[in-house]
């Protein structure tokens, strides 16, 4: 393992959908999220860590020390048959031992050392790892519409059904998809929590290829065409950073490429700006994607 | 207050949960002592002093919006990473099988100023130290940590206020308002037991009690 990250980074990611559901609300049918009051689709930071710790299980085929702790089950790999080295004692403080189960969960467990996780205790609580990475919610340049299609079977699933089409054998369905949506999320990376958990150099330039590759692992009938389109990394020369995390944000700019009054409909609707220039001292931009 | 501090904080969405509505998260409607606390914390802290929240004034309306999600159900027994330690099957969680759907009522565009000052507990009685190098942080944009407003998902933008807070941005029946009970803080020196106080707010200010005044 390298060393654990040492300075402060903030990202910003931009990525797009095309003709599909990015993620689906279940307060409303598994339609598109949507904030009510602007219209401006969502994306949630659950749904983006998921497809990272996806990836990572992907890439990293669920070993040692890159084990994904909180997983699907539709990738149940190799689980059986891999001891791992025991570093338990006996005896011992309890509070000893809570610390010693932590850092074994960090130092095997990808996700845990990344996001943190819950560990729960007999008497309190207090089993936990907060983890460097925070991620927001990404949220659409512009206000999205939603589209509802419907969509025919030409089969059925049951006799009963069956009998109630009286032969025919068609039933509808429907799907939500956004036509077209470019949406921003922003992060945060701690490097004092880093330490903490050791999370690692390898680590983050793990974190940054899953978010530059999730996408091209997790196509379905629902999501359409997901792509990562921009990947803006700021680091800090130390761990407390150099320059406050919102002014960072601001130096990428998203706007309109194409008549702001006519639907957006691809990535070349939008021109993204990075401000190079007005860099604070001690911070370094870098251009993932 | 000679060593009071002042701090703005900003956010796009906060949830400050009420405890008794924990499984679907509701938001109390401004922001708890604790989770200001919080916010020093992940600014500046260092064991030697304790951070007191004395105001929080209320900048912008409270508007509330909901938000559901699929969440884990359970937390790992303790017991797991043992035997894995000791070379038993590794722990796995596996979401399919525990999956929970949860509402979050949350709150939206959300600013507070935090007043606070801190209290030495030992050690390094040199308050000047402390407040300068949490104003320098502050003014610089730097943290521990990046303060979040309630949960991680929903981070705050902070800066170093000089001079006064500016007006509430409140709409004027909001001004003046019974906050009913709120969780001040929980006591760490008593097995966790959560504190509470009367919370009003006064011209789109929630001053808070002394702890010590909280009732348990």
């Amino acid at each position: 393992m390298s060393e654990p990250v040492r300075n402060r980074h903030e990202f910003v990611f931009l990525f797009d959908v095309e003709n599909g559901n990015p993620n689906g609300d279940p307060d409303a049918g598994n339609m598109p999220r949507l904030d009510p009051e602007t219209s401006y689709g969502l994306v949630t930071d659950v749904c983006l860590k998921r497809k990272i710790r996806n990836y990572v299980e992907l890439a990293k085929g669920n070993a040692d020390p890159f084990e994904i702790y909180v997983r699907e089950k539709a990738v149940l790999g190799t689980v059986q048959g891999r001891a791992h080295a025991a570093v338990a004692k006996e005896g011992g403080k309890k509070a000893d031992l809570i610390k010693e189960a932590r850092d074994w969960m960090c130092a095997h467990f990808y996700d845990v050392r990344t996001f943190g996780a819950v560990m729960s205790l007999k008497e309190n609580n207090c089993g936990q790892v907060r983890g460097p990475v925070q991620l927001n919610f990404a949220r659409s340049i512009e206000p999205i519409v939603p589209l509802e299609v419907s969509i025919t079977r030409m089969a059925v699933a049951t006799e009963k059904e069956a009998e109630s089409q009286s032969g025919d054998n068609r039933t509808m369905g429907r799907k939500h998809i956004v036509p077209y949506a470019l949406y921003r999320a922003e992060g945060f990376v701690s490097a004092h929590l880093a330490a903490q958990t050791g999370f690692s150099e390898d680590d983050l330039a793990l974190l940054w290829e899953a978010l530059a590759s999730m996408f091209d692992h997790d196509h379905s009938a629902a999501r359409g065409k997901m792509s990562a389109r921009k990947l803006v990394v700021f680091k800090h020369d130390s761990a407390l950073g150099n320059a406050p995390a919102q002014k960072l944000f601001d130096l990428v700019g998203v706007a309109r490429a194409t008549d702001p009054d006519a639907p957006a409909r691809a990535f070349a609707d939008y021109a993204v700006t990075v401000n190079k220039a007005d860099v604070p001292g001690g911070v370094t931009l870098i251009e993932k994607l | 207050m000679a060593f009071g501090v002042g701090l703005m904080v900003r956010g796009d969405y906060a949830c400050f949960t009420r405890p008794e509505m924990k499984s679907e998260r509701v938001s109390y409607d401004v922001m708890t002592p604790s989770a200001a606390r919080g916010i020093l914390e992940a600014v500046y802290w260092k064991p030697e002093i304790t951070w007191v929240v004395d105001r929080i004034h209320v900048l912008s309306p409270i508007r509330f919006t909901t938000i559901r999600r699929n969440e884990l159900g359970g937390k790992m027994p303790y017991g797991n990473v043992r035997s894995a330690m000791k070379g038993g099957s590794p722990p796995a969680v596996f979401i399919e099988e525990d999956r929970q759907q949860r509402a979050a009522l949350v709150l939206r565009d959300v600013a507070y100023v935090i007043d606070a000052h801190f209290d030495v507990k030992g050690g390094d009685a040199n308050t000047a130290k402390h407040k300068e190098m949490f104003e320098r942080r502050a003014r610089k944009g730097q943290c521990f940590h990046q303060p979040y407003l309630g949960c991680r998902e929903f981070p705050a933008a902070f800066e170093c206020l000089d001079g006064d807070a500016p007006q509430t941005g409140l709409p004027p029946a909001d001004r003046d308002k019974d906050l009913g009970f709120m969780l001040h803080d929980i006591d760490f020196a008593r097995d966790m037991t959560p504190r509470f106080f009367r919370a009003r707010l006064q011209n789109g200010i929630l001053t808070v009690p002394p702890f010590a005044e909280a009732t348990a």
